[in-house]
């Protein structure tokens, strides 16, 4: 035994001793994860983070979220004897007096789009293979939780600096709590401490930014986490994986040292992205007055799609009984924003209410194989995007020489007329690739190369595929329609009806499917031909 | 089904195919200098950051092709902590993949659902317990509980209340009064008529009184916006017209839909838009709201002369200024 071997060995006897650590150590060093790229984009999440605790307490050192008004007496030449407030001259300071702040302030405001970026894709990704199913619906709400967490924590910290843009989306957010029905007025007074924007409104958000959520989403991404652990990952199909079998590799070394690696690159890429490219240069926008604002005042991106909202709204407010209920905030900042987290957060119990699929599933959909969900998912994306794009419209407007009211009307019908179309689109692109996946299956693939026969015919050479590849892309299941059961087994009328009815029709629409081929398909054609 | 009856077997596992690095001696060590050399890299990138951080100068600017005017010491630090960390990212990711194990490993899973013996076990468990407690019986006990401690739960409600005051008139009150004199923001000069040219557009805020102090809630509601245009250029009633001075035209600067400063003035569509959410409003017709979102013209503000010439209110607000709430009249 090396003297090496003895220190660690006195070493884990002392912790095991205490713990038991060693039993547990053993079985999950060796515990499998199956690779593929779509499984780093949660990674990604995680690591932004990190990131972003490391460069915010960093950040913490130095920033001041006091609203008081001070003089500027700082080294950006600009705005020196400017008033300003202690947190909008603290920033400055970091961002031009402090070695490596404005390289800290950018890396973490990166990290914050990096972050908020990956759990959106990293969401599609589970939603587009299904990857929500039992036994995974808890940890699907846990990420509606940490996206929606996430929305608010990123608008609270770009908010902080008190610099005109920030106290602009600080003012909307106020106008927003100022609309709620019956207690609006009292709500924004408790929240600002008085009359906008008041004094206490930074340093109280501050508390919430630093300590409170970011204390709320450690906990859950450690619940998050420890499920995906206990749960074990799932997995995409193909050759020998199956429901019952997990293929990839072991925690130790492989996986170790590629999450370890990939957590320094995502870090690397974010110092990058710090360094050269300029992010919320506040200092060009001055402090913060409720009289005055800049053009092309726009949120962070994730907040792009609810301020597009607001802005294609139409003109709506009631005025009745001496009350005042604004519709044209309520609907586009509350209600839609609403109906739509919920019905994301409530989509696994609905499709396996629809399907009436009560299995466990840890092998994922192929999205093509899928298509209503698929089609579903395009459908809300779509909503989406045409909503950001209005969120940027005096952008787009200035940028591509059109008028605000081009691309507000366009994008208040297309709200309504795009996301069906993007619905029966996808579902048609699903099924055609199914039909591919068929063809490929049953004469192969195509080689490009043409061979004239004896008689003069011009044939194509098609290769067929391996085993693996034909397995893969038949291995789904094709359920039938759930069949209509009009009356019980004495011959009484369902009593759930309706229920029963709309299962039938869903499951019906499911069922549309391009079978795929069978074995004495595939052996017909392989004798016929060659 | 027919495919259902005879779906395509399963081949199994395809057979594992073997790196160059684990058959070439070669190719292995060619791999394990490669490794060693990105974490060297990492350590250069280090010592680039450790150099910039002191002995580049905070204020030296270079210029560099597309990042054109740059801040050199900001760059080097930046760039040496790029360097370090993609080093060592890279590095262990290419150790992983070149040389470390490269088999898949099957591992089985296994039902999360719990044994019905353990199950019935479990509910015997709590029902035995809750029994001993005698949750069932003690009505009055789990009464009395659930009630203090949802009256226990108001408490902190209650110590939220002083986050801040009430409301009262706050939200319709400004600092106009009949006779305020407009003065310009910044500089706090009062104004005459003739300052302002035909097409022109200055931010006012009341005169302060003497020994007040202007707050940021003060301009949140005072500020105003004052335009001139040629008087038969407006299409107004008579009161709102009566309200204008020499073609001069007040209005709240506070936007009627969410606060927004509506800050942009078209000169040739005599259109005043809020940058916020492009709500529009015609100054020619009393700040109608022609596009967007606003429900409400931006509150006009009456002004005159005084006896010195310079731009007065005639008298406060009719209406509150800013976005809408609940206990709005109109």
């Amino acid at each position: 035994m090396t003297a090496r071997e003895r220190v660690a060995g006195t070493v884990a006897n002392y912790v095991d001793e205490r713990t038991g650590a060693a039993k547990w150590m053993k079985k999950n060093l060796t515990k499998v994860f199956p690779d593929h790229w779509s499984f780093m984009l949660g990674e990604i999440a995680l690591y932004s983070f990190v990131i972003l605790l490391l460069s915010g307490t960093f950040l913490t050192f130095w920033f001041d979220p006091s609203m008081k008004e001070v003089v500027y007496n700082g080294s950006y030449m600009p705005l020196k004897n400017v008033q300003m407030s202690a947190a909008y001259a603290s920033t400055l300071h970091i961002s031009f007096d402090v070695r490596g702040g404005l390289l800290m302030r950018q890396i973490h405001h990166w990290a914050a789009l990096i972050f908020m970026a990956a759990i959106v894709v990293h969401l599609l990704r589970v939603f587009f293979t299904g990857a929500f199913r039992k036994p995974r619906e808890f940890n699907w709400l846990l990420g509606i939780g940490l996206l929606t967490l996430g929305i608010v924590e990123g608008f609270l910290g770009y908010s902080l600096p008190d610099d005109l843009l920030s106290g602009t989306g600080i003012r909307i957010a106020q106008a927003i709590i100022q609309a709620l029905p019956v207690v609006g007025s009292y709500l924004s007074f408790f929240a600002f401490g008085g009359a906008f924007p008041g004094s206490a409104f930074i340093p109280r958000i501050y508390t919430v930014h630093i300590l409170l959520l970011p204390g709320i989403f450690l906990a859950l991404i450690t619940v998050h986490l420890m499920l995906v652990w206990y749960q074990k990952h799932t997995q995409y199909p193909g050759p020998g994986r199956t429901e019952k079998n997990v293929v990839g590799y072991p925690l130790m070394p492989v996986y170790m040292a590629k999450a370890g690696g990939f957590f320094f690159i995502v870090f690397g890429v974010t110092a990058f992205l710090g360094a050269v490219a300029s992010i919320n240069p506040i200092w060009l926008y001055g402090p913060y007055t409720p009289g005055q604002i800049s053009a092309g005042s726009q949120p962070d991106w994730y907040m792009g799609w609810l301020d597009g909202l607001v802005r294609m709204s139409p003109p709506i407010e009631t005025h009745a009984f001496g009350h005042t209920i604004s519709w044209n905030i309520l609907i586009p900042g509350l209600i839609i924003p609403g109906i739509l987290f919920t019905g994301m957060a409530l989509y696994p119990f609905i499709e396996s209410w629809i399907t009436g699929d009560k299995r466990e599933h840890h092998l994922l959909d192929r999205p093509r194989n899928v298509p209503n969900r698929t089609a579903l998912g395009a459908m809300s994306l779509t909503f989406m995007i045409v909503a950001l794009i209005n969120g940027g419209n005096d952008i787009i407007a200035t940028h591509f020489s059109l008028t605000i009211n081009q691309i507000m009307w366009f994008t208040r019908f297309g709200l309504i007329i795009l996301p069906p179309l993007a619905f029966v689109i996808t579902k048609r692109i699903c099924l055609s690739l199914q039909r591919a996946d068929r063809e490929l299956v049953l004469h192969g693939r195509e080689t490009g190369r043409l061979v004239m026969l004896p008689h003069g015919e011009f044939v194509e050479v098609h290769e067929p595929l391996t085993a693996e590849k034909k397995w893969t892309l038949t291995q789904h299941e094709q359920l039938p329609a759930i069949a209509l059961e009009q009356h019980d087994a004495r011959g009484v009328r369902n009593p759930k009806g309706i229920r029963a009815k709309l299962q039938a029709r869903f499951s019906a629409a499911n069922a549309e499917v391009v079978t795929k081929p069978t074995t004495e398909e595939v052996k017909q054609l392989e004798s016929g031909h060659h | 089904m027919a495919n259902e009856l005879a779906p395509l077997s399963d081949p199994g596992l395809p057979q594992h195919v073997h790196r160059k690095a684990d058959t070439d001696p070669k190719a292995e060590k060619r791999a394990e200098q490669q490794v060693a050399i990105l974490f060297a890299i990492s350590g250069l990138g280090t010592i680039l950051f450790i150099y910039s951080y002191i002995f580049i100068k905070t204020d030296l600017f270079v210029f560099l092709p597309i990042l054109g005017q740059t801040n050199a010491h900001q760059l080097g630090l930046g760039m040496g902590l790029t360097i370090a960390l993609l080093g060592i990212g890279f590095g262990a990711v290419h150790w992983a993949k070149t040389l470390m194990s490269d088999t898949e490993v099957i591992a089985e899973r296994h039902e999360f659902r719990s044994s019905d013996e353990d199950r019935a076990d479990f509910v015997s468990t709590v029902k035995e317990r809750a029994a001993e407690a005698g949750l069932g019986r003690r009505s009055l006990i789990k009464r009395s509980l659930a009630l203090s401690v949802g009256l226990v739960g108001l408490s902190p409600l209650l110590l939220l209340r002083d986050l801040g005051p009430l409301p009262k008139d706050d939200l319709s009150k400004t600092s106009w009064r009949t006779g305020t004199r407009l003065v310009t923001d910044p500089g706090d000069r009062p104004i005459k008529a003739s300052d302002l040219e035909v097409g022109a557009v200055a931010q006012v805020l009341p005169e302060l009184r003497p020994g007040q102090e202007r707050t940021l809630e003060d301009i949140g509601k005072d500020a105003v916006l004052l335009i001139r245009l040629r008087p038969e250029e407006f299409q107004l009633d008579a009161q709102r017209k009566s309200w204008t001075h020499e073609g001069i035209i007040a209005f709240s600067k506070i936007c009627s839909h969410m606060g927004c400063a509506v800050a942009l003035y078209e000169q040739q569509t005599k259109h005043l838009l809020c940058p916020c959410h492009q709500s529009t409003f015609d100054v020619t017709r009393a700040a109608k709201v022609i596009f967007g979102p606003a429900a409400r013209p931006l509150p006009q503000l009456a002004i005159t002369v005084d006896a010195d010439g310079y731009l007065i209110a005639q008298q406060p607000f009719t209406e509150s200024v800013g976005p809408s709430y609940w206990e709005r009249s109109s």
